[in-house]
């Protein structure tokens, strides 16, 4: 057998420079297509970039962000942000949890039911979108019908053509798909508690709901606080259900900031402008990150 | 402290109860998807909300496969998705390995960077790789949206092929290292075997991740010799006549891939959510 | 079949120090056995002499070849580990012909190895199944298997048995050392269980905070240990430590426990100056008479029959030890009884440093 002598510093460093060589291709596909674009990004909103016109990209200083002070629809989107995100992660968090609790336990059926309710969130987005305008849709869908029947209307309309209301559906959409996503973080929480936990509590003479309160709720903590946070985040910046559902129509009466962007990008070829919102958006979610943080921070030193 | 025979009956009326109301509402929309899709045109608006079609016929499936773009489309669809996939997910398992076996200098970093850039809004980078996709030919092309569903789908499947190495004690690789083979040989021939299932679901995820994505695909690829699935319902349901039938039978169509996949990782997706619980 | 040397080794974890500089020899053939408790440093310098850890100073050499710079692919060695590391997914016959399948053997040494290493094992029957269908013992020889059919220069074990019952245990402890005698190879057997390291070892390497204790053979290191560490470490029920004061008498000491004389024995070459001492007596040199002759008094304080013996806990003003005793005695408990220690049985300790102080004969 022949064995080559490599010297001690050759075997050393290439062994040092192992991990690098696997984790390199990866990172040097998301700093090209990720990292490099964003701070792009940040620039053009610095800078007066039309999508058909060669002449512009001139240095523009802040003029894109003095329009949209004065934009009326980003304020419109700025508020509907805020709706939006708050009433999907609600929703999708109070559901999800009830889920969670539903299928903690076994019973007879849940290795069928389980994987029936998890679907929708299997189910890619756009096709959610479709699927749930033509459900509002008063032409093939049974919704507007349903609730014309039970009053909640006054007449069977398209509740995503409707300025004052547009935004409903793609909420209802967004929780009828992120409530499964809530149950399957929680039931993975709820299934690393020790049952001997519970029985110690049994024994000790706990009922149910105070059993839920001195010892679900406070191991589920965590995940809750991590999941709703990072959820926050997501559903802020997802503007799919939006644009596929309303287009952020009627009038941008449905627009959030995401879709706003993605909006002023694809149709007002207005690039400049459209990175201006999307910077502003980031600052935003920083600034929600960084509240996020010092409170933590806040509550961590009180203890 | 066990209740009565009558109240324990009470309690578990309710439990199934309310499940079975989940179960009704996640299937609903799907159910209605099909109905229509196989519900004739002649009685489709009369019929329109009714629960149950009168008559039943797959017409709108042979309009589909037959005599529309859609079959482009699918194809376009499977080429990005199916390429996207190997391609995450190898250069996953080569992160994820690193991630999961070495201690090295700038890890937090590298790891800091991917978590970022799963939460950062990507609406931002929109405007800059039309402009550098553009310049560089990679618009209305397959590889431009390859390679960006690719990068975006590197982070979540990094994490997630680490939690399946992380399973894999150590010493497996250490075994083979003193059996004679080299660490890359290691990997190849021991841990990738191993985490087999990890690696098909690892791929499932970035392939349904990309079979779905419509932003980018709307942006990117307008023309219909390049446009993917989604955007081709997309655009096809804001002509002018909108026929409703075709469409969901084409809904249906798309839905296929994704509940085939759903159905055979639906057992990791504890562990998988629980690896990248930023994404959705 | 090699010696090994491990030369001034060190290995720090930042600014953990785990070995603070070993120095060990081992000859061709010898199965040396390293123990010590967990964190003691005898895996890790074990995964230093597999290559799977970097040294932070000093060199290894297997045979006369320095492997410091060596994969372990290179180095010629076999391993089992604690967790034998089979590949779940390739079958007993695949899991034993991996490394020589690495060397390009050709297919018909390798089948001849692989047949040659089951028969040794008694896996004949087993080839074609499974890791995950075999059962802890089965596992456990196809580590051995696997190691043994590379014919390598040394092999090390890793805490090999820690996974089998009781009973395996002792069973697997005779046959490896069964197939050392036959092979003959250089082994280095890393265990915190000191039995192993008493019947399976030519020489015990004792291991503590990273720094070898004592290197001898197993009966050396049981009857004349260097430390305490050693002689409570080694021996089970483990050696009695009395606290005692020792008094000089010309060149003899009588050593007192309270006012209780316990024995008169030649003085140690050096005593503490307060003469405070820690006399060490292995529990079965410890006699038992009935309370009323001649002798140290004590009384009962519990009784444990083992069936081969009775370990009875007794306490001598103040402190308790253990002795053991083959004769069927009836004892009760608080029963006054007397004890008889020969001075030629007693080891003495200096209480501080923990080193033996030596009586010169």
């Amino acid at each position: 057998m022949t064995v080559s002598y490599p010297t001690a510093g050759a075997r050393r460093r290439l062994a040092a420079l192992e991990p690098y060589l696997y984790s390199a291709p990866a990172l040097l596909l998301i700093t090209v297509t990720t990292l490099v674009p964003i701070v792009i990004g940040i620039s053009y909103a610095f800078r007066n970039v039309m999508l058909l016109d060669p002449t512009s990209g001139g240095f523009v200083g802040l003029d894109n962000f003095r329009d949209l002070m004065r934009d009326g629809s980003f304020w419109g989107a700025l508020k509907n942000t805020v709706t939006w995100t708050v009433s999907c992660v609600a929703f999708q968090f109070f559901f999800g949890l009830i889920l969670a609790l539903l299928l903690n336990r076994p019973f007879p059926g849940r290795s069928i039911i389980q994987p029936i309710v998890f679907l929708p969130w299997a189910i890619p987005t756009f096709l959610i979108g479709m699927n749930w305008s033509w459900l509002f849709n008063p032409a093939i869908g049974p919704l507007p019908h349903w609730a014309y029947a039970l009053g909640l209307m006054s007449a069977p309309d398209n509740i995503l053509s409707d300025p004052q209301h547009a935004l409903l559906g793609p909420i209802i959409a967004s929780i009828w798909w992120g409530t499964p996503f809530f149950a399957i973080t929680m039931l993975a929480a709820l299934q690393a508690i020790p049952s001997e936990i519970y029985e110690a509590a049994e024994i000790d003479g706990a009922g149910s709901l105070e059993r839920f309160r001195s010892i679900t709720l406070p191991f589920l903590a965590p995940t809750m606080v991590v999941t709703v946070m990072l959820r926050t985040i997501w559903i802020a910046n997802s503007s799919e259900l939006i644009v596929v559902m309303t287009k952020g129509g009627p009038a941008d009466s449905s627009q959030i900031v995401a879709s706003y962007v993605f909006t002023q990008a694809y149709q007002g070829l207005n690039f400049g402008y459209a990175s201006a919102i999307a910077t502003a958006l980031v600052v935003l979610l920083l600034i929600y990150a960084l509240l996020l943080m010092s409170i933590r921070q806040m509550m961590l030193s009180s203890r | 402290m066990r209740g009565s025979f009558q109240t324990r009956t009470i309690k578990w009326s309710m439990h199934y109860g309310v499940l079975l109301v989940y179960v009704a509402v996640a299937l609903f929309p799907l159910y209605w998807l099909v109905k229509v899709s196989i519900t004739p045109d002649d009685i489709l608006y009369k019929q329109g909300t009714d629960l149950l079609p009168s008559k039943l016929s797959f017409e709108h499936y042979a309009t589909v496969i037959g005599k529309s773009d859609f079959l482009l489309f699918f194809r376009n669809s499977i080429i990005v998705s199916g390429i996207t996939a190997i391609a995450s997910t190898i250069l996953a398992m080569a992160s994820g390995y690193a991630f999961s076996r070495f201690a090295f200098k700038g890890k937090f970093w590298i790891v800091g960077l991917m978590l970022v850039t799963q939460m950062f809004p990507l609406v931002i980078v929109i405007t800059p790789i039309f402009s550098i996709f553009g310049t560089l030919g990679l618009t209305n092309s397959l590889t431009g949206l390859i390679i960006i569903y690719t990068a975006f789908n590197i982070p979540f499947a990094t994490f997630l092929m680490q939690s399946f190495f992380d399973g894999i004690p150590k010493d497996l690789e250490e075994a083979a290292m003193i059996d004679g083979a080299t660490r890359f040989k290691a990997f190849v021939q021991i841990i990738a075997p191993l985490t087999l299932p990890g690696i098909v679901a690892t791929a499932g995820f970035c392939f349904t991740g990309a079979w779905g994505e419509i932003l980018f695909a709307l942006l990117l690829n307008s023309s219909a010799s390049a446009s993917t699935f989604p955007v081709g319902l997309l655009l096809y349901s804001t002509r002018a006549t909108i026929e409703y039938g075709p469409m969901m039978a084409a809904g249906v169509l798309a839905l296929i891939p994704v509940c085939i996949f759903f159905f055979l990782i639906q057992r990791y997706l504890v562990q998988g959510l629980t690896a990248g619980a930023v994404k959705g | 079949m090699a010696s090994i040397a491990i030369n001034g080794v060190r290995k720090d974890y930042g600014a953990v120090p785990v070995l603070k500089g070993v120095d060990l020899a081992i000859d061709s053939g010898e199965f040396v056995v390293l123990v010590g408790p967990s964190g003691c440093g005898k895996s890790t310098l074990l995964r230093i002499i597999a290559g799977l850890e970097d040294l932070s100073a000093g060199e290894i050499r297997i045979g006369d070849m320095r492997v410091n710079e060596l994969a372990p692919r290179d180095r010629d060695i076999a391993m089992v580990f604690q967790s034998y590391a089979l590949y779940p997914h390739m079958s007993v016959r695949d899991n034993m012909s991996y490394s020589l399948k690495l060397k390009r053997t050709p297919a018909e040494r390798i089948a001849e190895a692989v047949k040659r290493a089951g028969d040794k094992l008694g896996l004949e029957a087993l080839q074609d199944r499974k890791p995950r269908a075999l059962s802890g013992g089965q596992r456990q020889r196809v580590a051995m298997g696997r190691a043994i059919v590379r014919n390598p220069k040394a092999f090390l074990f890793d805490e090999p048995l820690s996974n089998l019952d009781a009973r395996l245990r002792e069973q697997m402890r005779f046959e490896i050392r069964k197939l050392h005698r036959d092979i003959g190879a250089t082994s280095v057997y890393v265990t915190h269980d000191q039995i192993e390291a008493m019947t399976m070892s030519d020489r015990i390497v004792a291991m503590n905070g990273g720094i070898i204790q004592q290197v001898g053979a197993p009966l050396e290191l049981y009857d004349n240990p260097a430390n305490i560490f050693v002689a409570g470490f080694i021996g089970s029920p483990a050696m009695n430590f009395i606290k005692a004061r020792a008094v000089r008498e010309d060149n003899r000491i009588a050593l007192y426990v309270g006012a209780t004389k316990l024995l008169g024995m030649p003085a140690p070459d050096r005593l503490p100056d307060n003469g405070e001492v820690i006399a060490g007596v292995r529990p079965e040199r410890i006699g038992l008479l009935p309370s009323s002759e001649a002798g140290v008094a004590a009384t009962v304080e519990l009784v444990e029959p083992t069936g081969v013996a009775t370990v009875v806990h007794a306490d001598i003003a103040g402190q308790q030890l253990k002795l053991f005793t083959t004769e069927r005695l009836q004892l009760d408990v608080h029963q006054p009884v007397s004890l008889t220690i020969r001075p030629a049985d007693v080891c003495l300790f200096d209480p501080i440093s923990g080193e033996r102080l030596r009586v010169p004969r």
